[in-house]
Order: structure tokens, then sequence, then C-alpha cells
């Protein structure tokens, strides 16, 4: 099979479904067949992509894109390889399984605002697996905007609700100001290279060609792109509010793919990175401290898909620390267990808030017997996320801290250690809280119709079959000492039994602990003060110097201009009085100016 | 006792001062135009006291040119005050300001 | 090449509407409307017939006539295009075709305002095509001109309160009212013209060959003291047009008070005049001019990004705001020119090309919204997007090509532009053009949010969609930013063989 012309099906099959969604504008407001359209483009694309990974190998192509003397400046094109087939599958995948989902989940929207949400399913598809494909930073970076514009569309999808818009508009500006940083990154490296290609790039790097000066103030700003899409400190910011978007668009953007991409990003420069060591650390510490610092807010948060959000950010950080340390391909890896599992959970939270109509976990409360289907699902996610034997997540997250390990940074290992700890003990609290606990009176939910609950049931298979698989033939090659397996799911086993103390036997009060914790407690609530902290940048700074400079201009460049025709408009109210309208008037000027050249005249001579 | 060439200078230039005076002073347009006319004729003295004294008919031919064109000036001026007096019921120069800036 | 006299066709043919349109459709507004369109469309087609078969192997310029006016002085009518006019003139002939349907609901004396607004093209359409000096600026006043009674004919006024220390100038010049921004606009692009007529003489007088072409101008040296004032008394004067600060300020009023095809024509292409003139004439003519100001010129241009952005997001008035925003646009255009890099020149062009179509999409909406809404001030808005689903798409698509996303045309502008810039001899200007990408996001998203989401404003009822013809105007201007986006070699392969000479001219060997 011609790998290239699969990958292009795989990436054109989407996109197809796009154009023909967006120009066809009867067959857009029907609403499910829109659906279906899209959906099936992604599920062709997914066994398309399948096909390619399992055959594996490597391909590529390009194409000029930017014309110029000399051959052209930029090109488009794919490239697939073990990291791009392994995206693409993990994309259309859950793209398939996500948008089938959808189908029950919104099946009470308005059918053109229905037809509108796959439009933006496919377009978001096509985006992503472009930027997966992309041979060139220059590609990603086109690849990489357009699935923050699909982000910006579908957490706004219920645009009319205030606090959807303006999580939109933050998602877009907080990744964009990464984006800042990452265009001028990659500005910079083509001046100093002369190309965007990977394989060039990577080429240099090997021969030792890549001189460039303050390589490593580029990688890092090629970095911030990724702290931004990824969610890492300090621009973590977005991840939560844009839990305003329906709850599949949360499972698939916000969990699964886009967020993942800055991961990717580091995974598939690591060529270059490695160049770059410092940045490395700084890129190990942030993710470890990001990993803690989401944990921690996590832990307070009552909406259960902000728990998640929280829990997505905490583990982006896990990746990042591991491709910090050196060990990107265990950051990789468990980017793509992650996207099964953080996807069924993002998937089985939704189908809760379906059934009761609430993001608040203490609104819930005795859902297993109501859901069972959902619960248990629910919980094999919470097992996997929580790292324990033998589920997907086990696997990876030990393959993390084995990396960061090896990778010699005992900082970012301790964090990561108690971010272990946390993360078992806050999606515990969500699972007691919710699915055993009291139930609350007059609410009768149900489970999922079968459109909902088959992606449910297919993604706790895989999460356990991914793991089961990893059992028997090892996941990568990292391999700690021997007593990390038992430090973590002694870690696991701690927060299992803290979470249990807490809300299920009552041994210890939420409330006292609360009080006890009262400063670390009243910040992890206040999101640690760095929402405010934007905002009030926001206002103050930006806002406000925005208005100073709009009245500089207004009252001051403009002003010295009217004041310049306000004089020249008095200086002609001041000659005009000399045309009094009297004829006579003028002939005494006519004589008198002959009379002063005649005396001149005299006088001259 | 003949009379030079200057003797006709200084009478033309006491008839276009006379007929400045009158433009400059008078306050009633056809007054005025009295006053354009005396100036008017100061010129045809000078012209013709040039034409006789210099022997140059030229002189005279302007002059003849000037006074028929005089003629046609004052027809003009006068159906422009006939017709400003129609609308205005006045004649008063000081009362046409329509030309004040 | 063709025997028929393509450029003459295309320039005169909206002349022709015009003189038509004022002697036969005197009582019939359809009639108008009609001959409008046809003349437009023939100049459209046309444009882009010969953008189509301009031969790019060959390069130079095409479809060249000549007819000498007043041969003692050297004044001839001569034609001709090279792949960056060519662009420019598929940009006017897009933006002028979308405008007629974008004018379609003018009431008032609508006979005058399209004869105006075809005569304005005509110019338009000269300044790019005409290869002589005195032709090309007789044109030029021919497509400033009409501005004035268009502005302050079909106008209309806001509101600008007096503030500040300078309250009492404001008051007295009556700032804000369609007069005024008239006025203001035709002084300005006057004042500007002065100096471009006086370094159109000198290049006359100083070259000796008694000729105003371009063609002869250009083998032509001229010494460094005059190539320098020469260089300057160009960007002053067609900056002025481009909007160079701080003399932009006429740009703001203008297209505030200016009717919707007006604003889109006069942002979307006139301003690309301003540009094009300090490209054509001043690079292309003062080489060493250019290599010696090209710094003042870059560094006016990223004040421009970043203070038109800021002032953008300032403003309350949507017609400010998109007028702003050009002005910050126009830096782009500008930087790019300055970095005397093919990247940068190439973005440059590109960024003209781009921006007409984005600001005239802009201003047609807007023109849209005011019509549909009868108000302008963003903040009374809100939830717009239910009532008029195609206007918000087309005005995001609008906002996000202008904040640079990909597979918009913005983005290959303006990375064009910044990779031109990290490579110019002054790197640094590629944080300014860099910062203004992500001020336009806030401002453009931070305005599309306030109009088109939330919940419906309670200040206005009975809002609609785009109707009718407004439909072409915004689906053929958005489908060309896209279409221009995601294949930029569609523009950007004609505009290469000529800034690549260009460059190699004022770079030197």
């Amino acid at each position: 099979m011609d790998l290239t012309a699969a990958a292009l099906r795989v990436l054109l099959l989407p996109f197809v479904a796009f154009l023909v969604l967006a120009l066809v504008a009867p067959l857009r407001r029907t609403g499910r067949w829109a659906g279906w359209l899209s959906i099936a483009a992604v599920g062709v694309a997914a066994i398309q992509a399948l096909t390619i990974w399992v055959q594996g190998g490597r391909a590529g192509a390009s194409w000029a894109w930017i014309p110029a003397d000399g051959g052209p400046m930029a090109t488009v094109g794919i490239m697939v390889d073990e990291l791009s087939a392994a995206m693409l599958v993990l994309v259309t995948l859950v793209s398939l399984l996500v948008q089938v989902y959808s189908l029950g989940y919104l099946d009470t929207e308005p059918a053109p605002a229905l037809g509108r949400y796959y439009t933006y399913q496919s377009l978001f598809a096509f985006s992503m697996l472009g930027l997966v494909l992309a041979p060139s930073f220059l590609q990603m970076f086109v690849f990489w905007e357009l699935v923050g514009l699909c982000s910006y569309l579908l957490i706004g999808y219920w645009y009319d609700r205030p606090a959807a818009a303006r999580a939109a508009v933050k998602a877009f500006w907080i990744t964009r100001l990464g984006d800042v940083g990452f265009v001028i990154g990659i500005v910079m490296l083509w001046a100093a290279t002369g190309t965007f290609e990977f394989a060039a790039l990577f080429r240099m790097a090997e021969q030792h060609a890549l001189v460039v000066d303050g390589l490593s103030t580029i990688m890092f700003l090629i970095y911030l792109g990724a702290v931004g899409k990824s969610a890492q400190f300090p621009l973590h910011v977005w991840l939560p509010d844009a839990m305003e978007g329906p709850t599949p668009v949360s499972a698939l953007i916000h969990a699964a793919t886009m967020v993942t991409a800055g991961v990717f990003l580091v995974a598939r420069a690591m060529p270059l990175f490695a160049l770059a060591p410092d940045v490395l650390v700084l890129i190990g510490w942030v993710g470890a401290f990001t990993a803690l610092l989401a944990a921690t807010m996590a832990c307070v948060e009552s909406d259960i898909k902000r728990v998640l959000a929280y829990s997505t950010v905490s583990q982006l950080g896990y990746m990042m620390a591991a491709a910090g340390a050196g060990a990107a391909d265990a950051g990789f890896l468990h980017l793509l267990t992650h996207g099964v599992f953080k996807a069924l959970l993002f998937l089985g939270a939704g189908a809760v808030i379906h059934a009761v109509g609430t993001n608040d976990i203490f609104r819930m409360g005795g859902l297993f017997r109501a859901l069972p289907q959902t619960g248990i699902v629910f919980i094999v996610g919470t097992l996997a996320l929580s790292g324990v034997w033998p589920l997907a997540g086990f696997f990876s997250k030990e393959a993390i801290l084995a990396g960061v390990l090896e990778g010699r940074m005992v900082g970012p290992f301790l964090l990561l250690a108690l971010t272990a700890f946390l993360t078992t003990f806050y999606m515990f609290r969500v699972v007691l809280i919710a699915f055993f606990g009291r139930p609350h009176a007059g609410v009768h939910p149900h489970d999922a119709p079968p459109l909902m609950a088959v992606p449910l049931w297919i993604l706790a298979a895989l999460t356990v079959g991914l793991g089961v698989r990893f059992a028997v033939v090892g996941a990568g090659d990292h391999h700690g000492p021997a007593w990390l397996a038992p430090l973590s799911l002694g870690l696991a086993a701690g927060g299992f039994l803290l979470a249990v103390a807490m809300y299920q036997r009552t041994l210890i009060d939420p409330a006292r602990v609360a009080a006890a914790l009262s400063p670390l407690y009243g910040l992890a609530r206040h999101r640690y003060g760095i929402d405010a902290l934007y905002g009030a940048l926001y206002r103050g700074f930006l806002l406000g110097f925005s208005r100073l400079i709009g009245w500089i201009d207004r009252y001051l460049v403009d002003g010295l201009l009217n004041v310049l025709s306000a004089w020249t408009l008095r200086g002609g109210d001041v000659l005009r009085r000399v045309q009094t309208g009297q004829a006579q008037d003028y002939v005494y000027g006519v004589a008198f100016g002959v009379l002063v050249l005649l005396v001149w005249a005299q006088w001259a001579r | 006792m003949t009379v030079g060439l200057h003797a006709y200078l200084v009478l033309a230039a006491l008839v276009f001062a006379i007929g400045l005076f009158g433009v400059l002073t008078r306050r009633n347009a056809i007054g005025i135009l009295l006053g354009i006319e005396l100036m008017l004729n100061a010129v045809n003295i000078n012209l013709v006291a040039f034409a006789r004294f210099h022997a140059d008919l030229v002189g005279v031919i302007f002059t003849l040119f000037t006074i028929s064109i005089t003629v046609a000036e004052v027809g003009l001026g006068l159906a422009i005050v006939i017709a400003i007096f129609r609308v205005r019921k006045t004649i008063e120069a000081d009362h046409l300001h329509l030309l004040r800036g | 090449m063709t025997a028929v006299p393509m450029l003459t066709l295309i320039t005169w043919a909206p002349f022709l509407g015009a003189l038509l349109i004022m002697f036969t459709a005197r009582r019939s507004p359809l009639a108008v409307r009609l001959i409008a369109t046809v003349s437009t469309s023939v100049s459209t087609a046309l444009s882009l017939w010969i953008f189509v078969v301009y031969d790019r192997e060959a390069a130079g310029f095409q479809f060249y006539e000549k007819l000498p006016l007043v041969p003692p002085l050297g004044v001839a009518y001569e034609l001709g295009v090279d792949g960056m006019s060519l662009l420019m003139v598929l940009l006017t002939s897009i933006i002028i075709f979308a405008g007629v349907f974008a004018s379609w609901t003018i009431a008032v004396r609508s006979q005058e305002f399209y004869a105006l607004l075809l005569v304005l093209v005509t110019g338009v359409y000269g300044v790019f095509v005409s290869l002589d000096l005195f032709v090309f600026f007789l044109f030029y006043e021919l497509a400033v001109l009409p501005m004035y009674l268009l502005i302050g004919i079909w106008g209309s006024s806001g509101e600008i309160r007096p503030r500040g220390i300078f309250a009492w100038a404001v008051r007295e010049t009556g700032v804000g009212t369609k007069e005024y921004a008239a006025m203001k606009l035709t002084l300005y692009l006057l004042f500007g013209s002065a100096f471009i007529l006086v370094g159109i003489f000198a290049l006359y007088v100083t070259a000796g060959a008694a000729s105003f072409s371009f063609v002869d101008l250009e083998v032509a040296t001229f010494d460094p003291g005059v190539q320098r004032w020469v260089f300057l008394a160009f960007y002053v004067g067609f900056g002025i047009l481009a909007g160079i600060w701080p003399l932009h300020t006429w740009s703001p009023d203008g297209h505030a008070s200016a009717p919707t095809a007006v604003s889109m024509l006069h942002a979307g292409v006139l301003m690309k005049l301003g540009a094009y003139g300090v490209v054509r004439l001043g690079m292309g003519l003062l080489p060493e001019g250019t290599r010696e100001l090209a710094w003042l010129m870059g560094t006016v241009a990223c004040i421009n990004i970043v203070y038109g952005a800021l002032s953008a997001m300032a403003q309350t008035d949507l017609k400010y705001v998109i007028a702003y925003s050009s002005v910050s646009h126009m830096g782009i255009v500008m930087l790019g020119a300055a970095t005397l890099t093919e990247a940068g020149l190439n973005g440059s062009v590109f960024q003209m090309f781009a921006h007409g179509i984005m600001t005239g999409l802009f201003f047609a909406l807007v023109g849209l919204v005011y019509e549909k809404a009868h108000s302008r001030e963003i903040f009374k808005m809100g939830g717009f997007g239910r009532a008029m689903p195609g206007i918000a798409t087309a005005f995001t698509v609008g906002g996000l090509s202008s904040l640079g996303l990909p597979a918009t045309a913005g983005f290959v502008a303006e990375i064009l532009t910044f990779m031109g810039a990290w490579r110019s001899a002054h790197a640094w200007w590629l944080f300014p053009a860099v910062a203004g990408t992500f001020l336009t996001a806030v401002y453009v998203l931070r305005v599309a949010r306030q109009i088109f989401w939330g919940p419906a404003s309670p200040h206005f009822h009975n809002l609609v969609d785009a109707r009718g013809p407004e439909w072409v105007a915004l689906v053929v201007l958005v489908a060309v930013l896209v279409i221009f986006g995601m294949v930029p070699a569609l523009a950007l392969a004609p505009v290469d063989i000529a800034t690549v000479p260009l460059l190699a001219r004022i770079l030197g060997p």
C-alpha cells in the first residue's frame, strides 16, 4: 500500500466532509444527516489510519506552497512515521467515537446548530490530522492555529451563553499568547537555517551542522507555543474554562487530541530540543510543577468537568516532564493512553451530565445504581488514570516516572509522585461522591442511549486491552528501579484510602481538612489567583493602555491637527472682514494701490 | 497763444480725479456710473491729445472705440441698476453688499 | 502581445459606465445599478483574464500600450502591468465588483453616486497601470478627488466629544461630521500629492531625458542627494495615503464617515495606492534613497502596527475599529517593503491584496450591520449571531484573516513579513509586528464576541441576515480570502517575478 496516498486519504476525507457541509447549506441544516456524513468520513479515515499504523514504515511527500526565486520558500506535505501513524489512529478513532456519541448527547439540539457542530467537527478532524502529518514547522503552525480555531468555535458552540463566549475568546487569546513565541521561534529558525522542514533540520542536527546562535532561545520560544496549547503553567488558565463547550468537545479537543499537540510538538522536534538541554530542563520542571499545581486545584473543584480538565492539565504536565527528562517516547506513550482513557472519562461524565442535568458533583450521588453501565466505565477510566495495574495508564505512568528518574531529575520526580497520590485522591473523590453517596431525591436518571453507550464501552475495552497488551509485551524501554512499581501502586492506594476515609466512611471530615489547610485550600479554590491576575492585566493594563493610546490619538495627534485647522479657520475669519461687499471700498483699494505704485515707481527711479 | 500738451494732460487728470471722487463718494449707483463715465472721458482726452501732438491717428481711432464701448457700458450699467432697483427697491450703493465675505 | 488594448479597456470601462449613467439612466435606479454592474463586470472579467494570461516566464511589463500625448515634453499615455500591478488591478476589480453590490440600497441620488464611484475606479485602475508619471499623477488625482463628494454628500456623521486641552479646536472644526471628514481627507491627500508632484518633476528635470516614462526613468541614475530627498517626498506623499503614523488621522474619520462602498474602496484599494506608489516610484526609481531611508520606513511601520492596534482596541464605534485596524495592517505592508528582502517585499504586496479584500469585507459587513441595526455602537449590540448567522460567519472569516489565521490570505502575508523582518538589517522589527497580530486577535475577537455572541441585546428588534445582492459581495470576498490563503502561489508567483528584480536593483550587485 502506498503510505503517502493512504495518509492523504486520511487527511482529505474529513476535509471533503467539511467542504460539503460548509457549502451545501440544505444538507447542513438537516443536522443528523450532516452528522452521519461527518461520521462516515472520519470512520473511513479511521480504518485507513489503522492500516497505515499496522503496516508501519515511513513515507513523505511535499509540494511547493509559497513560491520564491530559486525554490519554494515553504512547502506543504505529509510525513508518515511511527509518531504520526500512532497519532493518526488516536485522532481518527477518538474523533469517530466522539462524533457518534455526540449524536446521542446533542439529540435535543436544533438541527441547524447540530449541522454547524458537525461542520466544525470535520474541520477539526482535518486540522488535527494535518498537524500530526506536518513535515515542517510552518505547516505544523498552520494546522496548530486551525485546531485552535476549531477549539474556539466549539467552545463557543452555545454562543449565546455569555460564559461560553467568554471562555472561547479566552482560550483563543491565551493559546495565541503562546503562539506569539512559537511563530517568532520558527521565523528565527528559518532565518538561521533557511528551512522549515523537519527532515532537513534533523539532518543538520545529526551532522552537528546546526550551529545557530541562540538556539536555546529559539527552542524556548517554540516551546512557548506548546505551553499555550498544552495548558502548561502559566498559560493553563484557559483549559478549565474551555469546559463551557459541549462535553464531547471537551473529550475530543480538550483532553484527547488538541491539547496534546504541545507534547507532540516537543516529541516531534526532540532532535532539536536535545541540542538545547537547558530548555529541556525547564520543560521538565514546568511540566512537573504544572502536574502538581493542577492536581491540587482538581482536589477542591466541585464541577465534574472541571475536575477532569484540571486532571488533563496535570497529565499534560506529566507528559511534558517526561519529554523534558529526555524520555519523550514515554511522554508520547502516555499521550496515547491518556487520550483513550481521558476521552472515556469525559464521555462518561457527559453521560452523567446528560442524565442528571448538572455538573456539580455535590448534586449527584448514588448514581451507580441508576447508571450501572456509566458507573462501570467511569471507574475503569478512573483506575486507568490512577495508574492501577493492569490498565493502560499504569504502564505509561511507570514509563514516565522511570524516564524522569533516568534523566536524573529528582525534583520533578518527587513532584510527580506527589501528583500520582493526589490524582487517585481527586478521582475517587468524584467517583465516591457522584456514584456512591446518598442519592438525591426527585432525580430519576437513566443509563445512556446506545449511541452514547457504545463509544463508552469501546473506549473502556481499549483501556483494558491496551493495558493487557502492555502487560504481555511490555511498554517502551524505560525500566525504573524495582521499587518504582510498588511505590506508585502504594501512592495510588494511599490516595484511594484517603478518599474513602473522607468521602465514604466519613472518618475524616472534609470541612476540617479544608480548615486545617485553609490558606492552601483557599488559594486552590481561587485558582492561585492566576486567572485574576490575567484578568487584571487584561483590563487594567491592556485595555487601559489602549484607552490611553486612543485618547492620545484622538485628542493629541489629531488634536494638533485640529488646532492647525482651527487657526486656519480663525485666520480666514479675520481676513474675510476685508471683503465688505461695498464696491466703493474696493475702488478705494485700487486707487490707493495705484498711488502706492506711483510713489514706489518715483522712488525706485 | 498755443495750448501745450501739458494743459491737456492736466485737464484730463483733473477730470479723472473728479470722476474718481464721484465714484468713491456717491451713494447713488447712477452717480457712480457718471463718475466712471468721467474717468473714461479723461482717458479719451489723453488719447486725443497725444494723437494730436504726436500726429498719430491711432489714438483717435482708439478714442472712437472707447466712446462706443463706453456707450455700451453705460447701457449695460443702467440696465443692471434698473434690474437691481426692481428687485431691491433701492439703488443706494451702501445697501448693495451681497459680495461681503 | 494581443492587439486589443486590454488595459485601456479595463481602465476606461467604468468611466464609460459613469458617462452612460449620467446621460441615460436619469430616472431608473435599476438601470443605474445594471450599468454599474455591467461596466465593472467587464473590468473584472478582463482583469481576471490578464491575470491568467500574463506571461510568468517573460515577466516585466506586459499588455504594453503607448500613445504620445505631448511629445515635446515627453508625456505619453503609456500603460503596462507587471506582476505587482497585475495583482493590484485584480484587487481593484474584486473590490469594486463587490462594492457595487454592497451599495445596492443607496437611495439618495444613486445616479450621481454610482457615476462618481465609477470615475474613482477609473482613476485607481489608471494609477496601477500607467507607466508615465505624468499620466500616473493625473489618474492619482482622479482617484482622490471624487472622494470629497462621495463622503460629503453620502457620508454619515458621528459624534466626537470635545475633550482635552484642544477641545476648543475640536468644537470649532466640527470633528465627527461628514463634512469635516471629507475636507480632512481631501486636504490631507492633496497635501501629499503636492509632495508627489514635486518629486516627479524633480526626477523629470534631473534625469534630463525629457521623458516622464517610468521605463526611461528607471534606467536613469540620480545622485544620492536627490535620491534621498525625492524618496522622502514620495514616502511622505504616498505614505499619507497609506496611513503612515502620525499622518494617519484622516483615515479613521474618513472611513467612518464614508458610505459603505466608498469605505470599501478607500480602505481596500486607495490606501494600497499609497503603498504601491512608495514601492513602485520610491523603491523602483530610487534604489539608494530606499537603502538609506528604509530604517525610517520600517520603524514608522512598527509604530503603525502597534499603535493602530491599540487605538482600534480603544474604539467603541464599529467603523472606527475597522478603520484603525487598517492603520495597523498598512503598517505590515510598509514594514514588509522596508525589510528589503524577498520574503518581506512579497509579504508586503500580498498584504496589500489580502488587507484590501479583508477590509473590503469588513466595511461591507459594517455597512450591513448598520443598515439592519441603525447603530455602530459596539457595546450596545449583542447576540446578533442568531439573527444574522451569515453576516456573523463572514465577519469571523474576515476577523480571522486580519489576525493572521492560517488558511486565510492574512496569514501568508504576515508570516512572509515576519520572515523578512527577521532577515532585514533591523531584526527587532519582528517583535512589534508579531505583537501587533496578538493585539489584533484581542480586539477583533472582543468585537466579534460583543456583537455576535452572547444573549440578544434588548436594544434591537427585527434584525435580518444579508439578502439578495448583498450576499454577492460577502461570498465573493470571503471566497477570495480563503482561496488565496490556501493557495498563495496564485498571487505570489507573478508578484515574485516583479519583486526579485526590484530588490536586485536596490541591493545592488
